[in-house]
């Protein structure tokens, strides 16, 4: 057959008879709206980012509020400003940095080798039925450990180093991405696998353009949860054993009675887990933006 | 006569699952010229589509044999295209990169590859829809894209499974129209299973009934209808005659498996 093959010339230039038009987002004509019109777009378009300045501004009046009423000592409950202060102190003789740093490394190292590890077995068990009803009920009593329990084992076993903070955060980073990845691969489209075995795809073809596609929109859901966990299992080594991170300085805050410095390491940590767990989002929405009808073509 | 593209020996196939064992399929040989349109018309659980799969090399015959250009057919053959009855596209790829998948299995893609692609998919209407992702095309549509997809391989042999069996029945008539259309001007083999049998008059040269459980051949019927077809040749007394002896056919075999 001819290359031409392709043409049907028989076929009429549908008009689009067919009913459903695709979703657009209606572009607002730019030039025509007042720039009142556009912030008020934007806050509709991102509610709870346009009211967190609010939101803020409010918890911070009432924790003064709070403190001014009921007169209590720093060390008790500082004040906001004497948090600032704190805050700004640290960041001067770079404590603040060196120790977020070490958090940081803690929790990127356990993320890489946890995530490696979920995605690897997660991928074998999805794939195996036989070997998920052999391991699952192991991995499932393994959860009922509390890490918080296990980790001074760690710090006994591997010191009180980089190490075991790696290990409690791969732990706590585990298994939500491990479920999330055999949940996701055996939800896999079955008639899109016959498809792919009708194109006589390659073992690897199969994987990439499929599975892994396909499996992405579940994974994403056990990996939000696992970044959050990251965090946690950092904290939690240093808590144990440690001679700097964020969770040292709250130790240290606690025994030298330095209030303001664990409101600072808290802080740190909460920025920290947020600024994880947006990244994961953001990552996710650009990801899978065939998520989000009515996108741009072309895209 | 030529030898056949296709040709399916006394193939059976049993399903055994948890010491349950179903025959769907007993002893049904066919054959399939080049250029033909073959339907294969049966109720449900016939095993019209275990039929398909065997004969496309997705399945493995309990017994028998499919031959392919001669050769016999083990597993899916690049010769041969496959359209199912869900659109199967995946929600992640644009109606373009639905239809560039097969190539995209076999090498790496040129632009021109691209260029042909957006050309199919123009010439069946769908020019607008091309960087459309499925969950935003109709039912219609979507076929359509599958259908493209299919046919962008050239294929020598076209497997249909129900293609429009879950469009309405306006959409279904036109998509049919065009298909034959478009199987005209290429010369495309098809077999396409269907459980309408207007649908099969309108398309077929030669309709083949299975009937029963496990289902087998009850009838080969020639389709005598001059091209190109119209919906109107469905109201000519030819047409009347051939419907009501497949249908005859059908009842047959439902009454065999009764009794059985």
């Amino acid at each position: 057959m001819k290359d031409s093959s392709i043409l049907f010339p028989g076929a009429p230039a549908d008009d689009g008879t067919d009913p459903a038009p695709p979703q657009t987002i209606e572009q607002p004509a730019a030039q025509t709206r007042r720039k009142a019109g556009r912030v008020r777009d934007w806050i509709a378009r991102h509610p709870a980012l346009a009211a967190f300045p609010f939101v803020l501004s409010a918890a911070l009046l009432l924790w003064e509020a709070l403190v001014r009423w009921q007169d209590y000592p720093v060390f008790i409950l500082p004040r906001p400003r004497n948090v600032l202060h704190k805050a700004l102190a640290m960041a001067v003789d770079g404590s603040l940095l060196r120790h977020a740093q070490a958090t940081v490394i803690e929790i990127g190292a356990g993320l890489l080798i946890g995530l490696t590890l979920a995605f690897l077995l997660g991928y074998w068990l999805g794939r195996s039925r036989t070997l998920d009803r052999i391991l699952s009920p192991y991995l499932v009593a393994s959860q009922t450990i509390p890490v918080v329990a296990i980790a001074p084992l760690l710090v006994i076993w591997f010191g009180s180093g980089l190490l075991s903070k790696v290990l409690v955060t791969t732990i706590m980073v585990f298994f939500p991405t491990l479920v999330s990845t055999v949940v996701g691969i055996r939800n896999v489209d079955p008639d899109l696998r016959e498809l792919m075995r009708s194109l006589r795809a390659s073992r690897r073809q199969l994987f990439l353009k499929l599975e892994l596609p396909g499996a992405l929109p579940v994974i994403f859901s056990g990996l939000k949860l696992s970044v959050i966990l990251a965090v946690v299992g950092a904290i939690v080594g240093e808590f144990v054993g440690a001679d700097q991170g964020l969770g040292f300085l709250i130790n240290l805050g606690r025994g030298v009675l330095d209030t303001p410095m664990i409101f600072v390491a808290v802080l740190m940590i909460v920025l920290l887990a947020q600024a994880m767990y947006w990244s994961v989002t953001l990552l996710e929405s650009y990801l899978l933006r065939w998520k989000q009808l009515g996108l741009k073509d072309g895209d | 006569m030529t030898e056949p593209l296709l040709r399916a020996r006394n193939v059976s196939h049993t399903y055994s699952r948890r010491n349950r064992v179903t025959p769907a399929l007993a002893g049904v040989s066919l054959s399939v010229q080049a250029h033909e349109f073959v339907c294969v018309v049966g109720d449900s659980g016939s095993g019209k589509s275990t039929l398909l799969r065997i004969l496309g090399g997705l399945l493995t015959p309990t017994s028998g044999q499919v031959q392919f250009e001669g050769n016999t057919v083990r597993a899916p053959q690049p010769q041969i295209g496959f359209v199912f009855q869900n659109t199967n596209l995946m929600p992640w790829r644009t109606a373009l990169e639905n239809v560039l998948l097969p190539l995209e299995l076999r090498k790496p893609l040129a632009d021109q590859d691209r260029e042909r692609a957006r050309a199919a998919l123009a010439l069946m209407g769908l020019g607008k829809f091309a960087d459309a992702y499925p969950s935003q095309l109709s039912g219609g549509m979507a076929q359509r894209v599958t259908l493209t997809r299919a046919l962008l391989q050239s294929p020598a042999l076209l497997l249909m499974d129900e293609p429009f069996g879950a469009l309405d029945a306006l959409t279904r008539e036109r998509l049919n129209q065009e298909l034959l259309r478009i199987c005209h001007d290429r010369k495309q083999t098809v077999l396409m299973i269907t459980h309408s049998i207007q649908e099969a008059v309108f398309l077929a040269d030669r309709v083949l009934v299975l009937s029963g459980q496990p289902g087998s051949l009850q009838g080969i019927i020639p389709v005598h209808l001059p091209r190109p077809r119209t919906l109107e040749m469905l109201t000519r007394p030819q047409a009347g005659a051939l419907i009501s002896q497949i249908r005859a056919c059908l009842a047959t075999g439902a009454k065999q498996a009764a009794r059985q």
